[in-house]
C-alpha cells in the first residue's frame, strides 16, 4: 500500500467523489480521474497477473503503451442473454464514473492469489520458443494431453458471452488538413493549418486536449488559451476521445471516438462509439513520444513504472505513487519529472542516474529540492513481490550494492516518437541516434510529422540503452522487455543464439512486441538488446511493421451499421408482402427471399409442391419472377453487342420477337443464360438469372468499355424496374385475357417466344409469351409500383379458373420435368455448352463471341467429359440427393473412380415417380446405362437417359 | 542438431538454455548447387527438405529475398483441410493433411497441428447442394467430411448463432475433423533446422535478380544481388512473385497477385473450439493457441504488389463475423496485416515442370496454399527430383490453360481457397 492521493492539485474535481468498485472490493475516486489514478491514489498497486508466468503487475505506463493493468469493465447485463463487458481494459485508459465495476484478469482463484503463478516459479523450462521443443512423445499426447492444456492457457481476459445490447455509429468526413494528436504540437498544427480557411479535425485520444502539456503545470495556462482560440474557430472540428487507428492509402484515416463509455451507464445514451473515415487534403502527424522503460533484474515489480506516470499522477490526478519514490533515470526527462513531483508534494527521495555527466543544472535543482543523487549507477534488483519494498544499485551496475527503502522505482530510459501512422502509409523512417529511435524521413503520402513525434521536442538528452549493467549475467536475471508477454532481455538473447537474426524472427520467436499494446514500450529495447546479442548496429536488424490498428478497435465500431438487418439488407420484390400474408415459405436466393411454396393447411414441402406442380399442370398457376435481372441494352450497335456477347445469333432476331441467350465466360464455360427480347431495332430487354444480375452487368460493361469501346450501346440494369409476373398453365390465356388491352393474344398473332407491349389491369406492360414450364405461359413485365396491384388483379381474376399461386421450389421441379437447366445448379462453371445439351445454342458460322476461342481448346471437345443427362431411379419412389456422386462399379474400393453427380432431383407429381438430372462423364453414350448411386449404407441403382426431357417431349403443349 | 524434447529442455534449464546451437546456419552463398530453390517460405524450405530427406539430394540452396518464412507462411489464417471436390484436388491436399500428420515427429520441432476441426457453413439451399456434393464425393475419395445439423454445428462451435431469424440463417455445415490449424512460422523453421542439419544452405535477405541460360535454353543458375549462383534445377516457390521470377526466364505465368488481408483480435480466454469458415457470409475465424480470435479477410479488388489492403474490407469481414458470432462485437481488433496471394484463372495450383528446361513452378496457390504445405513442397522436390511429376500433382501443370483442362475449384462449388 505505497500510493495515496495528495492533498491538493491535479486536474481532478475533489468536489465530485465517484464510488466504484475493483474485483468487489468498494473504492472512491474523483471526477476526472481515470480507474488507474483512482486505484493508485487508494494505495492499490497490484493490478493483474502477466499472460506467460502469471507474474503480479501493476501499471507501467498512464497511457495507451500500457501494457499490465489490463481490466475487464462490466457495464451491467440489460436482459438475459444481453451484456456489456468488456476484456482487457487498460485501466488508464478506463475513465472513471459512478458505479464503475472492475475486475482483474488472468488470476484463479484471485489477484493476490493466482494459481496460474506456479509458470512462473517453473519459468525456466518455459523460455521463449519452448513449445516448439517439446510435447512431441509419446505422439498421442498431443491430442489428448498437451495441445489441450496448452489451448486451456491461452488469452487474459474473458470473451463477452452475450450479446452487446449497444450500437454503434459511422459516419465519413472530409476535410483540407487532420491533424492527429491534441498535444500543444498538434494545436499549434491545428490553428495554424485553420487560419487557410479550409476544414481541419484535430483527433485526439484523451478526455482533454494537451497531450504531455497536462502533466506539466507550467504549460496549463498557455495550454487553456490555446484550446480556447481553437474551440473559438468555426473551421475547426475537435473530437476527444477519437483514436486515429489506421491510415490508408490516398490520406484515408480511420478513428473511433469514444461516446458513452466514460458515462455511468444510466446516463449513456445513443451509440457507443463511432467510426470516422476520414479523407483529408493533408495529413499532419502530432502523436508525441512514448517513455521506454528500463530493463533490470525486477523491472517488474508493481510499483516499478515509467517516469512520466509518476510524474502525470502526480501532477494531472493528485496522486503520488508512494511515500518514498525513487527515480532510476538514464535520460534527462526523469530529472525533470523527480522535480516536478517533488513540487507537487511527492516524496521523491533520490535519482539514481547510469550517466555520471549529467546537466549541471538538473543536477543542482534536485539537490535543491533535497533529492539525493546517485550518479554513475544503476538499479540492480527491486525487493517486494506485490508492491517494492525497496531497491539495490550498484556504481555501474557492477560496484558495491547499495539499499534504498523505496516504496517506488520510476524509470526513466528516453523516448520513443510514434511513428505508427506514419509507417501504415509507408513513410520512410531514419534512426537517429540522439534519440536511440527511428524518426519520420520521407512521407509517401501528403503528410508530415510535428513535435515529439517528429522528433521535434526538446525531451532532453540521454542514452539509448538495451539493458541496464548489473552484476548477473543475462540469463540469470528477470529483466522485462515486453511485460504483457513475459518477454525477459534472456529471451531476446536465446532468440539469438538460436539463429534468429531477423528482428522478425526475434519478435516471432519470443512474442516481443506481439501483446495488445503491439510493443509500443518494448520494440525499441527489444531492438537494442539484439543489437547487443548480435553485435550489429540496430540499422542492420531490421525494424517490424507498423500494422493498424494504432490501439485495439471493437469490432462493433469497425462494423458500423452493418448489423442485422443492415448487415446485407435482404432485396424484397413488390410481391413479397402479399406471398407473407399468403403463407408462403421463403428461401434466400442471392440476396433476394423468395417465395418458396405456399403451403395450405398443414401440407409440408413435398406435398405443397406437389399440389402446385399439378395445378399448373392442369389448370393455370402463377409465379413472382420479378427476381430475374433485367438489363435494357439500347443503341444503335445493340444487335451486335449481343451477337458478340452470347453464343448464339441476335442480328436476324426480329423486333417483337425472344431468344434465348446462353452466356460464356472467355474460358469457355457457361456463366449464364436468359431469354431476351428485342423491342425495336436498337433496343433489347435482356433477362438474367437472378443470382447472375451483377455479374453478367459488370461483365457486359467490362467488354463495351475496354474491348468494343467502339461499339454505340449503353447497358442500364432495370431489375428492380419491373416487375415479373409468371402465369403458366392451360389456362393462362384465359386468365389474363379479360385484363390486357391492345394485345392481340390469338396464338397466331402470339406465337411462342413473341413479346407485344400494351397495356394489363390499365398500366403499361412488356407481355412476353415465354416459359419455364413447358405450359403455355405468359411472363407479365409491369414498373414496379403496380406489381402487387395486377399481381392481386390476376389472382381475382384466375379464381374462376383454380389459379394457384407457386414458388421456387415448384419452378425447379417444373422446369426440371422439361429438362430446363438451371445455370448454377445444373451448370458449374466447368459446363461447356455441349457438356449442357445445349450445342445447338452455339452459332459456329459467328466470327466471335466471348469464349469462342476457348472451345477450340483440346480438352474442350475431348472424349470423356461430362455431360448433361436425365437419371431415372430403378425404385420410381427413390429421389436422389442432389450432390451424391456417380459411379460405374460400387464394388471398387476408396478411392472410387467417379463419373459425375446429380445436379436436379425431385419427385414429379406429374409423372408420378422420381426424376434427376447429373452430369456424367460420356452421359449420353451412356443413354440407358444402370450407374450406381453410393450412399452412406445403401446403393441406389439408376438408368441415364441421354435426353433430359421427361415431360411432353413434343412441346405440344407450349404451342397453343 | 541438438535433439529437441522435453528431457532436453529440462536438462538444459539448469544451464540457462545456454547450450542451445543455431537452429539453421546462416551460409554464403556456393558457387554452384545441384538444386536451387527460390523463396524460403514453407514450401520453398520444405522442397529443400524433402529433396534432401528423401530423394538424397544434399546440395541445396534456398534462396530468399527477405527473412525465411516471412512471405505467405507468416501471414496466413493456418487453416489446413483437404475435403476439396475434386478428384485432383481432394488427392493433393490430402497428401498434405496425411504429411501433417506426424510432421513434429519426423522435423523433431513441434509445429502444433491441431486436428480442431473446420466447419463450413451453409446458408441456403444452394449451399447445401454445394457442401453434400463435397461429402459424397470426399467420402468416395476416402476423405473425411460429414454433414452436421444446425443444432449439431452449434454443439460443435458453441458461440454459433444458429436462429432462423438471422439474415443468413445457417442451415448446417460441412466438417472435415482431420481439418485444423498449425503454428506457421514453426513450420517454416522446422523445414529450416531439419533441412539445413542434412546440408541444405539457407540463403537470406539475397534477392534473385536474373535467371540465366544456355543455349539450348535449360538454366544455368541464378544472378542475385550477391553473384551469380550455379545451378542445373532451379525451382520457384515465390507466391505473391513468382510471375515476377519467372519473367526472368523468360516466362510469362497465368498469375494476378493481390493483397490479402487477415486479422487478430486481442486475447481471451478460450471461448473458440474449431475452425468455422462461411463462404456466403464471407467469413473465416478461429482461436490461436495465445487466445487471439484470428480471422481471414478477403482480397483487394485491384491486384498489387503492396503487402496492405483497403479498410473497408476489414469492415465488411468484421461485420460478417459478427453476423454469425453476435457475441463479439465487444472483442477489439488488435492487429491487421497483407499478404500477396498469386491466384491462377482456375484458382488452383501450379505445380510441375515449365517450358524452360531445369526450371519448375510451384505457385498459384491463392488463398489456401498453408494448407497444402508439405504436400506441396514433397511433390515439388518429386519433380525436381525426378524431372517429372508425381501422378498427384501432374494435372495441376501449366499446360491446362492451353489445352483447356481446367481444376476449377472456385466454378464448380463457390469455395474460397
Amino acid at each position: 500500500m505505497s500510493g495515496y492521493r495528495l492533498p491538493a492539485g491535479g486536474r481532478i474535481d475533489r468536489a465530485a467523489p465517484l464510488d466504484f468498485t475493483f474485483d468487489g472490493r468498494a473504492y472512491r475516486g474523483f471526477a476526472g480521474d481515470n480507474l488507474a489514478s483512482a486505484l493508485v491514489a487508494s494505495g492499490q498497486m497490484l493490478f493483474g497477473r502477466s499472460f506467460k508466468y502469471h507474474r503480479p503487475r501493476g501499471i507501467l505506463g498512464m497511457g495507451t503503451e500500457e501494457p499490465n493493468a489490463l481490466v475487464t469493465v462490466d457495464r451491467g447485463a440489460t436482459a438475459p442473454g444481453w451484456g456489456r463487458a468488456t476484456p482487457n481494459l487498460r485501466a488508464p485508459s478506463v475513465a472513471l464514473y459512478q458505479g464503475l465495476n472492475a475486475q482483474s484478469q488472468n488470476r484463479f482463484p484471485s489477484l493476490r492469489f493466482d494459481l496460474g503463478a506456479v509458470n512462473d516459479r517453473l519459468g525456466a523450462l518455459f523460455p521463449a520458443g519452448f513449445y516448439n521443443k517439446t510435447f512431441m512423445w509419446p505422439r498421442s499426447a498431443w491430442e489428448k494431453l498437451y495441445e489441450p492444456a496448452i489451448r486451456r492457457m491461452a488469452g487474459l481476459g474473458a470473451s463477452p458471452t452475450t450479446r452487446d445490447p449497444d450500437h454503434y455509429d459511422a459516419t465519413y468526413a472530409h476535410c483540407e488538413v487532420l491533424v492527429v494528436g491534441g498535444g500543444l504540437a498538434g494545436i499549434e498544427a491545428a490553428l495554424s493549418a485553420a487560419q487557410d480557411g479550409g476544414r481541419v479535425i484535430l483527433i485526439d485520444e484523451q478526455d482533454e486536449l494537451g497531450g504531455g502539456a497536462l502533466a506539466d503545470r507550467a504549460l496549463w495556462g498557455e495550454l487553456a488559451d490555446k484550446t480556447m482560440a481553437l474551440r473559438r474557430l468555426g473551421n475547426v472540428t475537435v473530437l476527444t476521445r477519437t483514436t486515429a487507428f489506421g491510415y490508408y492509402h490516398q490520406n484515408f484515416v480511420g478513428a473511433v471516438e469514444q461516446l458513452t463509455d466514460h458515462l455511468a451507464p444510466e446516463q449513456a445514451k445513443g451509440a457507443r462509439e463511432r467510426l470516422w473515415r476520414i479523407r483529408a487534403g493533408e495529413v499532419v502527424l502530432a502523436q508525441g513520444a512514448i517513455e521506454r522503460p528500463l530493463v533490470f533484474d525486477g523491472n517488474d515489480v508493481p510499483g516499478v513504472m515509467l517516469s512520466s506516470a509518476g510524474r502525470t499522477l502526480a501532477v494531472r490526478y493528485g496522486v503520488a505513487v508512494g511515500r518514498a519514490v525513487a527515480v532510476m533515470a538514464v535520460h534527462d526527462s526523469g530529472w525533470r519529472d523527480a522535480m516536478a513531483m517533488k513540487a507537487a508534494g511527492v516524496g521523491v527521495v533520490a535519482v539514481i542516474d547510469l550517466r555520471s555527466d549529467v546537466a549541471p543544472d538538473l543536477v543542482a535543482a534536485a539537490r535543491a529540492a533535497g533529492i539525493a543523487l546517485h550518479l554513475g549507477h544503476a538499479v540492480t534488483s527491486v525487493s517486494g513481490r506485490h508492491g517494492v519494498s525497496g531497491v539495490t544499485f550498484a556504481a555501474n551496475g557492477t560496484g558495491h550494492a547499495q539499499q534504498l527503502a523505496v516504496d517506488a522505482l520510476l524509470m526513466a530510459g528516453g523516448w520513443t516518437p510514434t511513428v505508427h501512422l506514419w509507417s501504415h502509409a509507408k513513410g520512410s523512417l531514419r534512426w537517429d541516434a540522439d534519440w536511440g529511435a527511428y524518426l519520420p524521413d520521407v512521407a509517401q503520402e501528403n503528410c508530415r510529422a510535428v513535435g515529439a513525434g517528429a522528433g521535434a521536442w526538446d525531451m532532453g538528452s540521454g542514452l539509448a540503452l538495451g539493458t541496464l549493467p548489473g552484476p548477473k549475467p543475462i540469463w540469470q536475471t528477470k529483466a522485462f522487455v515486453d511485460f504483457q508477454n513475459d518477454v525477459k532481455a534472456r529471451d531476446i538473447d536465446l532468440a539469438v543464439r538460436e539463429g534468429m537474426r531477423s528482428i522478425e524472427h526475434i519478435k516471432r520467436y519470443t512474442t516481443n512486441g506481439m501483446a495488445t499494446d503491439q510493443g509500443k514500450t518494448s520494440n525499441l529495447n527489444g531492438l537494442q538488446i539484439a543489437s547487443g546479442s548480435l553485435a550489429k548496429p540496430v540499422t542492420d536488424i531490421g525494424l517490424t511493421t507498423f500494422r493498424p490498428p494504432y490501439t485495439p478497435q471493437t469490432f462493433g465500431a469497425l462494423m458500423g451499421h452493418h448489423k442485422d438487418a443492415l448487415f446485407q439488407p435482404i432485396r424484397k420484390t413488390v410481391i413479397d408482402g402479399w406471398a407473407a400474408d399468403h403463407g408462403a415459405v421463403f428461401e434466400n436466393v442471392a440476396q433476394w427471399r423468395r417465395a418458396r411454396y405456399f403451403p395450405q393447411g398443414s401440407e409440408d414441402m413435398h406435398a405443397a409442391v406437389a399440389r402446385e406442380c399439378l395445378a399448373v399442370r392442369e389448370r393455370v398457376g402463377m409465379f413472382d419472377a420479378s427476381t430475374l435481372g433485367k438489363i435494357e441494352v439500347v443503341g444503335p450497335d445493340a444487335a451486335e453487342f449481343l451477337n458478340r456477347m452470347y453464343t448464339n445469333p441476335w442480328k436476324a432476331l426480329q423486333p417483337g420477337r425472344c431468344r434465348y441467350g446462353l452466356l460464356l465466360r472467355e474460358d469457355g464455360f457457361i456463366t449464364d443464360d436468359g431469354v431476351s427480347a428485342r423491342l425495336a431495332p436498337d433496343r433489347f430487354h435482356l433477362t438474367t438469372t437472378t443470382g447472375g444480375a451483377a455479374r453478367v452487368l459488370a461483365m457486359m460493361e467490362d467488354y463495351l468499355q475496354t474491348e468494343w469501346s467502339d461499339l454505340d450501346v449503353w447497358l442500364t440494369s432495370t431489375t428492380e424496374q419491373w416487375a415479373v409476373i409468371a402465369v403458366q398453365g392451360p389456362l393462362a390465356r384465359a386468365v389474363i385475357a379479360p385484363l390486357v388491352e391492345g394485345i392481340d393474344l390469338s396464338p397466331s398473332a402470339f406465337p411462342h417466344m413473341a413479346i407485344r407491349e400494351g397495356r394489363i389491369c390499365g398500366v403499361p406492360t412488356r407481355l412476353f409469351r415465354v416459359s419455364f414450364t413447358g405450359e403455355l405461359g405468359f411472363e407479365v413485365n409491369v414498373p414496379a409500383e403496380h406489381g402487387r396491384m395486377v399481381w392481386q388483379a390476376i389472382h381475382a381474376a384466375g379464381q374462376a379458373h383454380g389459379i394457384t399461386p407457386y414458388g421456387t421450389e415448384t419452378m425447379h421441379v417444373l422446369r426440371a420435368e422439361k429438362g430446363y437447366v438451371i445455370v448454377g445448379q445444373d451448370t458449374d462453371g466447368t459446363l461447356t455448352p455441349d457438356d449442357a445439351g445445349m450445342a445447338w445454342a452455339v452459332g459456329t458460322k459467328k466470327p466471335d463471341f466471348v469464349g469462342k476461342r476457348s472451345l477450340s481448346r483440346p480438352d474442350m471437345a475431348a472424349p470423356g467429359r461430362k455431360q448433361l443427362v436425365g437419371l431415372l431411379t430403378e425404385d420410381p419412389q427413390d429421389v436422389l440427393e442432389e450432390g451424391a456422386q456417380i459411379v460405374a462399379d460400387p464394388d471398387q474400393p476408396v478411392p472410387m473412380t467417379m463419373l459425375g453427380h446429380v445436379t436436379s432431383s425431385y419427385h414429379s407429381a406429374t409423372l408420378g415417380r422420381s426424376i434427376a438430372m447429373a452430369v456424367i462423364a460420356d452421359g449420353r453414350a451412356r443413354d440407358g446405362q444402370v450407374i450406381h448411386v453410393p450412399m452412406p449404407g445403401r446403393t441406389i441403382r439408376a438408368r441415364v437417359t441421354a435426353s433430359t426431357v421427361f415431360y411432353d417431349p413434343e412441346g405440344s403443349r407450349l404451342d397453343v | 542438431m541438438m535433439r529437441f524434447s522435453g528431457l532436453n529442455l529440462i536438462a538444459q534449464a539448469f544451464s540457462g538454455h545456454q547450450a542451445w546451437p543455431e537452429q539453421w546456419p546462416d551460409k554464403a552463398p556456393k558457387a554452384s548447387y545441384d538444386v536451387i530453390i527460390v523463396g524460403a517460405g514453407g514450401h520453398g524450405l520444405g522442397a529443400a527438405y524433402y529433396l534432401a530427406a528423401k530423394y538424397g539430394i544434399t546440395n541445396v540452396a534456398v534462396i530468399e529475398k527477405g527473412w525465411l518464412g516471412g512471405g505467405n507462411t507468416g501471414r496466413n489464417t493456418t487453416i489446413i483441410r483437404s475435403n476439396y471436390l475434386y478428384d485432383e484436388s481432394a488427392h493433393l491436399y490430402d497428401h498434405a493433411v496425411k504429411l501433417w500428420d506426424g510432421l513434429s515427429q519426423e522435423l523433431n520441432y513441434n509445429v502444433m497441428y491441431s486436428k480442431r476441426g473446420v466447419l463450413m457453413l451453409a446458408h441456403n439451399v444452394h449451399d447445401i447442394q454445394s457442401f453434400k456434393r463435397h461429402i459424397h464425393a470426399n467420402r468416395l475419395n476416402g476423405v473425411d467430411n460429414e454433414w452436421l445439423s444446425p443444432e449439431e454445428c452449434q454443439a460443435y462451435c458453441p458461440p454459433l448463432d444458429i436462429s432462423p431469424n438471422a439474415r443468413h440463417p445457417v442451415l448446417g455445415g460441412a466438417l472435415q475433423r482431420r481439418g485444423g490449424t498449425a503454428r506457421h512460422d514453426s513450420v517454416a523453421w522446422g523445414y529450416a533446422r531439419k533441412a539445413t542439419a542434412l546440408g541444405v544452405d539457407i540463403i537470406q535477405n539475397c534477392a534473385v535478380t536474373g535467371i540465366r541460360r544456355g543455349a539450348d535454353g535449360a538454366v544455368l543458375g541464378v544472378e542475385t544481388e550477391r553473384g551469380f549462383i550455379g545451378a542445373k534445377k532451379i525451382g520457384v516457390s515465390a507466391a505473391g512473385n513468382t510471375s515476377v521470377v519467372m519473367n526472368m526466364a523468360g516466362l510469362e505465368f497465368p498469375l494476378e497477385s493481390y493483397p490479402l488481408q487477415a486479422l487478430v483480435s486481442e486475447p481471451v480466454k478460450p471461448i473458440f473450439p474449431c475452425v468455422v469458415m462461411s463462404n456466403t457470409v464471407h467469413a473465416y475465424i478461429s482461436q490461436s493457441d495465445k487466445g487471439e480470435l484470428v480471422i481471414g479477410a478477403g482480397t483487394d479488388q485491384y491486384t498489387s504488389y503492396s503487402q496492405r489492403g483497403a479498410f473497408h474490407i476489414i469492415e465488411h469481414t468484421l461485420a460478417a463475423i459478427c453476423e454469425i458470432f453476435p457475441i463479439f462485437t465487444r472483442m477489439r481488433m488488435l492487429r491487421t496485416w497483407g499478404g500477396i496471394v498469386d491466384v491462377t484463372p482456375d484458382r488452383s495450383p501450379i505445380l510441375g515442370k515449365t517450358p524452360v528446361p531445369g526450371l519448375y513452378a510451384n505457385c498459384g496457390w491463392g488463398t489456401g496454399g498453408f494448407k497444402a504445405t508439405p504436400g506441396a513442397a514433397d511433390l515439388l522436390a518429386h519433380t525436381i527430383a525426378h524431372d517429372a511429376p508425381h501422378a498427384i500433382n501432374a494435372p495441376f501443370n501449366l499446360d491446362r490453360f492451353r489445352n483447356g483442362r481446367m481444376i476449377d475449384e472456385a466454378a464448380a462449388a463457390a469455395v474460397a481457397h
